[in-house]
């Protein structure tokens, strides 16, 4: 028998992602937990840190890549994911992670966002919702409800906001998962799922923001309301939630409808999640904004297709199989030529 | 009946006509031709912006310029001595610039009512005899006789109309005896898959060869001698084109993959085309959203290892300029190309202009420097690509190289570089040597020339965080200590300062001091030189230099400007190297300022010169 060589993958653990940068969000910003999990899940996702690398835009999430002990740019307002698609073309071997907010990745950098999820390049993308703006100190955000009060909306603010899962699904993304940040664990397979995609992750966290928007996802992480505000989608699993998931999701026509477990309904009753249907994927992200349905959280939708990156390599490829690795040496001498004696 | 052969030094022949007529086509071919019979040659094409301008219009008028000669000329001429206009408007808008008794072929089918009084002719120049008297006129009915060629043929009319075009370059191919195998197999090779194109192009294409040679209207034909060019092989070539192979080149030289990001604009966007289909030279090209992200992607490229570069015009430029800025803080290599048009806004989209010097030094917040390279010439465009590339590496730098829309589209002899005679490009890529107690250091400078280290992701114990905030000296850690800032400033600015070592001691063509300088860069190189000339020959005492490096200057520049009592800068801008000029070296350096889409004739600064000399 050959002799079969393990390669030993590093192990790692979570300090060595942690950086020598004293984190500086406001005490108590979900920032910290979505850090923490961050640094936690990585050591069990099996790549070399070398080849990891953060990007990020302007805001308080941005900030986030000076804490990762990776490589990490810090760069400008909303061109977070115009970089990265330049880091991961350049180098299809890295692992190219996106950081971004709602003002920072649908705002200023909305076009950059919608279009790297259209080509479907193998990057994370992580928006950090606090339907808000942190870092400039409290305006309202393209995720601000309606009406909201602010300093730069003192009589509320007139714009409908965007959901950034039906964005998501609207710009042809292949992977588009939510999780919140007080919740842990979900957030750490998340991160992990995410990972795990070929082509471009989308994964909204909702995160709260202490200091301007405190409470804005209360009703989906306090004890009491949370089981009824939020729907956790698994898929292959029916779509339950409510206290002792005792409520669940049924198709009555085509239109989503809330049924509850009992002596009408049975759990048989009720829509089973799938990943792969753009349909449901598309209803559940709808549901976000209504006040009836609960908020789904989990994966809405992933599909495998081929990545813009993998694309890019396969036509390098197949040109120097078609005409040889270019020399320079021939191109400036292709055409007609004349020699001067 | 006998035709007289007559040598000729010098012909400037503009094809012009509709832009459906082909005009660039038949240029392009004449250009080829000219270039192998061993001329040397400039070429100007001047196209409109709109793809299809309403036909017959004034703005649809798409031309095309040729300067032949014997003798080493540097640029596409001034007054032009053989004029085709395909139709009415054509005439109209061009016959200004036709050269008393020039040679003036027209198509008499397209002067048709319609036509003439869409170019605001009342009657028919070509029979009203108002042209005779001051021109050698030729009314051809070119539509006619390709018609007849291919009368057997059973093609659509209309597709044996369309090859006019080919019937003109044919008679001017016998005007000036050259002969048409190579549009011949041009023409094979462009219609692979359509025989019968290739047929009527090429019956076409005789017909108008034959025209000169068997009817009694064409007496004379004219010989230009090959030119006495410096040794070696030659190609034709595009200021677009060259600025592509300097990239490719560069790449291979420094052993780096070639990343392009951008976005399309005129007149840049043939460099996004050239490089797309050079995959096999292991080329990355990434078409983005927008000019934005065009120089985001390249700014990742850079920080991933590739050699990453950009082409953009003066509007795209402007978008591009938040994130030039933090190329510059993340202290990157990349290149910006920028082919200039005419501004602002969206301004002039096909014509030239060097009005972006000003953005290219100073367009962004901050303190933010970035060398800057101007093309001189369309083959320049090559070796200033590739330099800018070799400084931006060096130096760990963004570098803006400026072309404008004539370098860009305009063509000379070229004589090809051998890879060996270009200087060589170091890529010394960061790794754990150069660690400080177990740490990587990324603002930690080379000694000399300021650079610091550019270390890949990728590389193992050197995960590092970079960005758009004021970073500590030495460590990058964010800092927002003022000394620090003041520091920081000061040596970006160094570092800038540092490239003037790569600058070799300025040119003089001319005497060292005298009566007037004649200072240029870009573009308008070639009417300089060619004006100094004329008045060199005249005996005044003119000099001329031409800054190739814009920022830094070289640093001989300032105790070589005050040998001359005046200095002349032409420019197709307000006055932008003016005023740097009279800014950093407090000489009164004056402007001649022509903002007219084109190049600056030569008859333009010689009359400024006298000007200025009698004054
Ligand atoms: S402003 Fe809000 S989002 Fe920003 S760090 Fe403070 S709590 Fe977090």
């Amino acid at each position: 028998m050959a002799d079969v060589k393990k390669v030993e993958k590093k192990k790692y653990s979570r300090m060595d992602f942690t950086s020598d940068q004293s984190v500086r969000w406001c005490p108590g910003c979900g920032d910290y937990a979505i850090l923490a999990q961050t640094q936690k899940v990585f050591p069990e996702l099996g790549i070399d840190r070398e080849n990891i690398v953060f990007i990020s835009g302007i805001g308080c999430s941005s900030r986030f890549p000076y804490y990762m002990n990776t490589y990490g740019f810090h760069t400008i307002h909303g061109r977070a994911a115009a970089i990265a698609s330049g880091v991961k073309i350049a180098n299809p071997e890295l692992s190219v992670w996106v950081v971004t907010g709602d003002g920072d990745g649908l705002s200023i950098g909305g076009n950059h966002t919608i279009h790297l999820l259209r080509r479907n390049i193998n990057i994370n993308v992580m928006l950090f919702n606090n339907r808000i703006y942190g870092l400039t100190k409290g305006q309202y955000s393209p995720t601000s409800e309606v009406g909201k009060i602010t300093k730069s909306t003192p009589f509320g603010s007139l714009d409908r906001p965007f959901n950034p899962l039906t964005l998501a699904m609207g710009a042809q993304a292949t992977f588009v998962a939510r999780s919140i940040d007080r919740d842990t664990k979900h957030m750490q397979a998340m991160i992990e799922r995410s990972h795990k995609h070929k082509g471009t992750s989308f994964l909204e966290i909702y995160q709260n923001c202490l200091i301007f928007n405190d409470g804005a996802f209360a009703s989906m992480t306090n004890k009491e309301s949370k089981a009824d505000n939020v729907i956790r989608l698994e898929h292959g699993q029916p779509m339950l939630f409510g206290k002792e998931n005792k409520k669940g999701i049924k198709f009555n026509d085509n239109i989503p409808e809330i049924i509850e477990i009992g002596d009408k309904y049975s759990i048989d009753d009720v829509l089973i999640h799938n990943e792969q249907d753009y349909v449901i994927a598309s209803m559940l992200a709808n549901f976000t904004y209504l006040d009836i349905f609960p908020d789904p959280v989990g994966v809405l939708y992933a599909i495998d297709v081929p990545s813009y990156d993998e694309h890019v390599v396969q036509q390098i490829d197949e040109a120097i199989g078609h005409h040889g690795t270019g020399s320079i040496k021939e191109l400036l001498n292709s055409g007609n030529t004349w020699i001067v004696e | 009946m006998e035709k007289t052969l007559k040598n000729v030094e010098n012909v400037i022949i503009r094809f012009a006509g509709d832009s459906g007529d082909g005009m660039q086509l038949t240029g392009g071919r004449f250009t080829e031709t000219t270039a192998i019979v061993g001329n040397d040659l400039s070429t100007l094409p001047d196209y409109p912006a709109e793809i299809r301008a309403p036909a017959g219009s004034l703005a649809g008028v798409s031309a095309f310029q040729i300067h032949f000669s014997s003798k080493d000329i540097h640029t596409p001429g001034d007054k032009v001595d053989v004029l085709v206009a395909m139709n009415p408007a054509a005439l109209k808008v061009h016959l200004v610039e036709l050269e008393h008794s020039g040679m003036l072929i027209c198509n008499t089918a397209s002067f048709t009512k319609k036509n003439l009084t869409y170019a605001g002719y009342e009657s028919n120049p070509l029979e009203n005899g108002a042209l005779e008297d001051y021109y050698n006129v030729f009314a051809i009915d070119m539509s006619k006789i390709v018609t007849e060629a291919c009368s057997d043929m059973e093609l659509p009319s209309k597709t044996v109309e369309r090859t006019k075009n080919l019937f003109a370059l044919g008679l001017l191919f016998w005007i000036f005896d050259r002969s048409t195998e190579t549009t011949k197999d041009w023409l094979r090779k462009k219609f692979a898959k359509r025989p019968e194109l290739i047929e009527a192009n090429v019956r076409a294409l005789d017909a108008g060869y034959n025209y000169g040679e068997t009817t009694e209207i064409f007496t004379t034909r004219f010989m230009v001698e090959k030119a006495d060019l410096p040794p070696g092989t030659y190609r034709n070539i595009i200021g677009n084109y060259a600025v592509s192979l300097g990239l490719v080149a560069a790449a291979e030289k420094s052993n780096l993959p070639l990343f392009y990001g951008g976005y399309p604009i005129t007149p840049a966007s043939e460099i996004l085309h050239t490089l797309s289909s050079l995959k096999h030279h292991n080329v990355k090209t990434f078409q983005a959203e927008d000019e934005i992200a065009g120089m985001a992607s390249i700014i990742g490229a850079a920080f991933a290892g590739n050699l990453a570069v950009t082409a953009s015009s003066g509007p795209g430029i402007s978008l591009k300029s938040e994130a030039l800025g933090l190329a510059v803080m993340a202290e990157l290599p990349m290149v910006i190309v920028n082919v200039q048009r005419g501004g602002p806004s969206t301004g002039l989209p096909t014509k030239t202009e060097q009005s972006d010097l000003f953005q290219a030094l100073y367009g962004r917040n901050g303190e933010a420097p970035i060398p800057v390279i101007a093309s001189a010439t369309p083959g320049d465009c090559f070796y200033t690509a590739y330099e800018a590339c070799r400084i931006a590496i060096k130096y760990m730098t963004p570098v803006i190289v400026l072309t404008d829309g004539y370098l860009a589209n305009g063509s000379e002899p070229w004589p090809i570089p051998s890879m060996d005679e270009l200087e060589t490009i170091e890529v010394k890529f960061a790794d754990t040597s150069s660690l400080v107690d177990g740490q990587f250091m990324p603002y930690l400078r080379d000694k000399k020339t300021l650079a610091r280290p550019w270390a890949v992701p990728g590389t193992t114990g050197l995960e590092h965080r970079i960005g758009g905030l004021e970073k500590e000296d030495v460590t990058g850690n964010v800092s927002h200590d003022p000394e620090n800032h003041h520091q920081m400033t000061l040596t970006r600015e160094q570092k800038l300062n540092n490239i003037v070592n790569e600058i070799p001691p300025t040119d003089i063509y001319g005497s060292p001091s005298g009566e007037l300088l004649i200072l240029s860069w870009g573009g308008t190189k070639g009417s300089c030189r060619t004006a100094v000339e004329d008045l060199q020959a005249e005996g005044r005492s003119v000099s001329h230099i031409h800054l190739r490096w814009l920022n830094p200057l070289p640093k001989d520049l300032g105790e070589i400007l005050i040998r001359y009592k005046h200095i002349l800068i032409p420019e197709i801008n307000m006055g932008q190297l003016s005023k740097i000029i009279r800014a950093e070296y407090l000489v009164d350096a004056q402007g001649l300022n022509l903002v007219k889409g084109k190049p600056i004739s030569k008859g333009r600064i010689i009359k400024k010169v006298n000007e200025m000399l009698e004054s």
